[in-house]
């Protein structure tokens, strides 16, 4: 059991995918070039290049998870972004060249690096490889225009060409990290970008908003400017670690508390976690944006948390097995538990719907009648209990609950197995049941799915 | 803060003259005004979007560093004049008494702070290339009596109009002060980088100054909300686990509070009594291991079925072992039921050996369910179960704890559980025996 998990889930430094190895084959020969032409030209200005990349290299020591496993270095990438940015620092007018900024950005970001590597956690080499890429387009663009006079005397136009740097460089790495993800995960492109800015969106604005002000307040301050911006930034950068600690907490917890139903016997071990797998991945393959996936997941791994107020376990907890009504009463249930955490209002109504068939079909209704068995109140609009209401036809269940439907069969009926034919017959049973049970789109995208894990085994 | 004792009153009011009296001495002359309004626009618009955030906390992190920058623009008059705008912000709600409280605090640490700033050697002024570093030491002075003055006065006015029965002096929000006080030292810092930079970019320094003030705040609101949704979540599932047994409904809860009341009483840090929360809220999730019959079964239990009924808490931590909690809280799970004179399970830890968490537990488990309706026995009164606790203080449970329980218990009380509604559906079970009851212990059969 436990096997197979470690199997499916591939870490990002496991498998390097075609996209990683081009952005860090791109970043490397880049960087390859940039060094040689900074030996070639030595130094300048080493105290500078020296606070900056220690900057670089402590906030990439600090690292910050944010959810969804992503990780980022916000001080050490506004540190770079700044040093790019730099024109002058006092009175002293900064010339340096944007090989130089590359360079000074990687020994930085790789010594922050080494002490990861040394704890035995992974070096996130293509994050890097983004980062880097982004703050060398900057160095690129700006650093020729950097000695230029009519820049030095408009500080107006200095603004809006810095900020607009920023923010360009800000777009870059989202879109970078959108492409990596989009490798990695199989998510769809405008999805994966879409999701990203809408988490980086908080943290990049502090990160180009800090970028602007180390390298405005240099003007001022000189290099303590960098000192006196640390602290602050360190502060948000908690902030952020204490409220991507709980959302981790929050899933683990949620992951946790759903093997209840297994270890006392009603559902198979690693049902749940089976079942919110398979979901999630179908829900990506349908282009379901992140905060979705994540209701998603919550209600795949809760779907039969309604279990637990049946006296008697459902033998081999394959619901799939049971009448119509039963499945129906043990979703009410679950429902209802999850509708006491009062926060996680659609998870409840994911969960309600969960057996609902994809369209309300008369034969399909007919096809189990008990309506002495149901668990007292039908849900409003639900399709599939009571008489059909004359008028419009009521909506179906969401696309959530549809999912879960389908990987819950499919789960129901191949259970922890990995026979590649025993996962093909299932999607084959499922398909046939498409004309009312499962949602067509929803099966097709399981298929696909379960012919991509097949491929890996 | 409802009805004022006549000391806080008193206190009140002599801050609000302190800071009116300092503030209006001055001096005036060649003050900056340009800055004062333009800070103190920014101030009263900032404050005006109010943080939700847990009891106790306060998010003044950019008004601080708004305050600490016209230290250094405007000087000590100036800076009060800012300092009395964070209080003045469009948001609905605070008493009269409060505001004024609120202001004159403000404009009295603000006050302070530009003076500590010019006594220790600083400029005011709009800082230039030659500035630096001499002006960071007195600016550090500024920030640091800015955020004590702030501090201080704040605990003042809290300590004295705390709620007499409830909260133990201790435990006021002294752990939280230190790690508010060190972020907000932190924060401090875009004070400097507000001034300093409004040299280079003029008006556009606070407005670009404030995003990442923006953003953290952010981030702790979300903090704060997806805490307040993971407590509701726990709760909910815990309650889930329970309803399996009337009898014990809401047992998870209680425990979790009970545990919480005696490490409050010995002085946990605010972390750990997290901790200790959710240990308490989840230290039975292990039970639904044990078969429904084992637990309804009312004769003698076969050693298989005492057995069965030992492994709950080795099964709780099975389920709860990757949460990302405090280890602590795992051994507080895994050990609940082990006795101080070694004779508990599964291990047969004791006295210190069993985990601190563990021996909360213990109590506060115990103490819930001989006060809680059986259904072989009705609920105990407090006074009795607290003689129980007594008895077996030293035995099963570890006499501080026991003190510590019921010196909370004395003072904050102990609310009756409601009495179980037996359901007329077949869907819940009842225990017949419970595994927590000291008064009542499993009767195994013996094999020999």
């Amino acid at each position: 059991m436990t096997s197979r998990r470690h199997e499916l889930r591939r870490y990002p430094w496991q498998v390097r995918d075609s996209g990683q190895l081009l952005l860090v084959a791109a970043a490397g020969v880049w960087l390859v070039a940039a060094v040689a032409q900074t030996a070639a030209e030595g130094l300048k200005d080493p105290r500078i290049a020296i606070a900056f990349g220690a900057l670089i290299a402590f906030g990439e020591l600090l690292r910050l998870n944010l959810p969804g496993d992503r990780e980022t270095a916000p001080i050490g990438f506004a540190g770079a972004l700044a040093y790019a940015l730099l024109i002058r620092v006092g009175t002293h007018v900064v010339q340096l060249s944007a090989e130089q900024v590359v360079t000074v950005a990687t020994i930085g970001m790789i010594i922050g690096a080494l002490p990861h590597l040394a704890v035995g956690r992974p070096a996130r080499v293509s994050g890097m490889a983004a980062r880097l890429l982004c703050v060398a387009c900057v160095a690129y663009i700006f650093r020729p225009l950097a000695g230029n006079s009519t820049l030095d005397r408009n500080w107006g136009l200095a603004f809006t060409l810095m900020t607009s740097l920023a923010v360009l460089a800000l777009l870059l790495e989202a879109v970078l990290t959108a492409l990596l993800r989009v490798d990695e995960q199989q998510a769809r492109f405008r999805v994966a970008l879409v999701d990203e800015m809408r988490v980086q969106l908080p943290l990049g604005a502090a990160v180009g908003a800090s970028a602007l002000l180390i390298a405005f307040a240099a003007e001022v301050m000189g290099l303590y400017s960098l000192a006196v911006f640390t602290a602050p930034l360190l502060v948000t950068q908690v902030a952020f670690r204490r409220y991507a600690g709980i959302r981790a907490t929050y899933l683990q917890t949620v992951r946790a508390l759903a093997k209840v139903t297994e270890i006392g016997g009603y559902v198979e071990a690693g049902h749940s976690e089976r079942v919110s797998r398979l979901a999630v991945a179908i829900g990506r393959e349908l282009g379901i944006h992140e905060p979705q996936l994540l209701e998603l997941e919550y209600a795949a791994l809760m779907h039969d948390i309604g279990q637990l107020s049946l006296r008697d376990p459902i033998p081999g907890g394959a619901t799939v097995l049971v009448s119509r009504p039963d499945q129906q009463r043990i979703a009410e249930l679950g429902a209802d538990v999850i509708q006491q955490a009062q926060v996680l209002g659609s998870v409840a109504e994911i969960v309600r719907r969960q057996n609902e068939p994809y369209r309300a079909v008369e034969g399909a209704v007919n096809g189990h009648p008990a309506p002495g068995h149901t668990a007292g109140r039908p849900p409003p609009g639900s399709p599939s209990l009571g008489s059909p209401s004359p008028g419009p036809p009521p909506p179906g269940p969401p696309l959530s609950s549809r999912i879960i439907k389908a990987a819950n069969a499919f789960d129901d009926l191949v259970g922890s197995s990995l026979d590649p034919g025993r996962a093909a017959a299932a999607v084959q049973r499922l398909r046939l049941d498409t004309a009312s049970e499962y949602d067509p789109a929803t099966v097709e995208a399981l298929s696909r799915v379960v012919n991509r894990r097949s491929l890996l085994l | 803060m409802g009805k004022l004792s006549r000391v806080a009153l008193l206190y009140i009011g002599a801050v609000a003259v302190t800071a009116a009296v300092l503030v209006a001495r001055g001096p005036f002359t060649g003050l900056k005004w340009q800055y004062v309004v333009f800070l103190g626009i920014l101030v009263i618009v900032t404050e005006s979007r109010a943080t939700q955030l847990r009891k106790g906390q306060l998010s003044w992190s950019s008004s601080s560093a708004a305050m600490l920058a016209s230290v250094v623009l405007a000087g000590p008059a100036g800076a009060a004049i800012v300092g009395a705008c964070t209080a003045m912000g469009l948001r609905r709600g605070p008493h009269i008494l409060q505001r004024v409280f609120n202001t004159s605090m403000y404009a009295l640490s603000a006050y302070l702070a530009g003076r500590v700033f010019i006594a220790l050697g600083g400029h005011v002024g709009l800082p230039n290339e030659n500035s630096f570093p001499d002006i960071i030491a007195p600016f550090a002075g500024a920030a640091l009596i800015l955020v004590a003055a702030n501090h201080g006065l704040l605990s003042g006015v809290l300590w004295l109009t705390r709620s007499k029965d409830r909260t133990p002096a201790s435990t006021l929000g002294v752990g939280l002060s230190a790690r508010l006080l060190l972020s907000d030292l932190g924060y401090a810092a875009y004070g400097l980088l507000m001034a300093a930079l409004w040299s280079v970019v003029g008006f556009f320094a606070p407005l670009l100054v404030l995003i990442p003030l923006f953003v953290a705040r952010w981030a702790i609101t979300q903090f704060a909300e997806q805490q307040k949704s993971y407590e509701a979540t726990v709760g909910a599932l815990c309650q889930a686990v329970e309803t399996k047994d009337f009898y014990t409904r809401g047992h998870s809860d209680r425990v979790s509070r009970g545990s919480v009341m005696i490490a409050q009483e010995i002085g946990m840090r605010g972390e750990r009594v997290e901790a200790i929360r959710y240990a308490g809220m989840l230290h039975d999730v292990g039970k639904l291991g044990v078969p429904t019959k084992v637990l309804q079964k009312t004769g003698k239990l076969t050693e298989e079925e005492y057995a069965a009924i030992q492994l709950h808490p080795m099964r709780g931590l099975d389920i709860v072992r990757e949460i990302g909690f405090l280890d602590e809280a795992l051994a507080g799970i895994m050990h609940h039921h082990e006795r101080i004179d070694g004779r508990g399970y599964p291990m047969g830890l004791a006295g210190h050996e069993i985990p601190e968490f563990a021996r909360v537990l213990a109590v506060a488990d115990a103490f819930d369910s001989m006060t809680s309706n059986r259904s072989y026995r009705g609920a105990r009164p407090v006074a009795e179960a607290i003689e129980e606790l007594r008895k077996w203080s030293g035995t099963q449970f570890d006499p501080a704890f026991v003190d510590a329980f019921v010196a909370a218990l004395n003072r904050e009380g102990w609310p009756r559980p409601e009495p179980p509604v037996l359901a007329s559906d077949d869907l819940t079970a009842v225990t017949a025996q419970d595994h927590d009851d000291p008064g009542a212990p499993l009767r195994v059969i013996d094999s020999l």
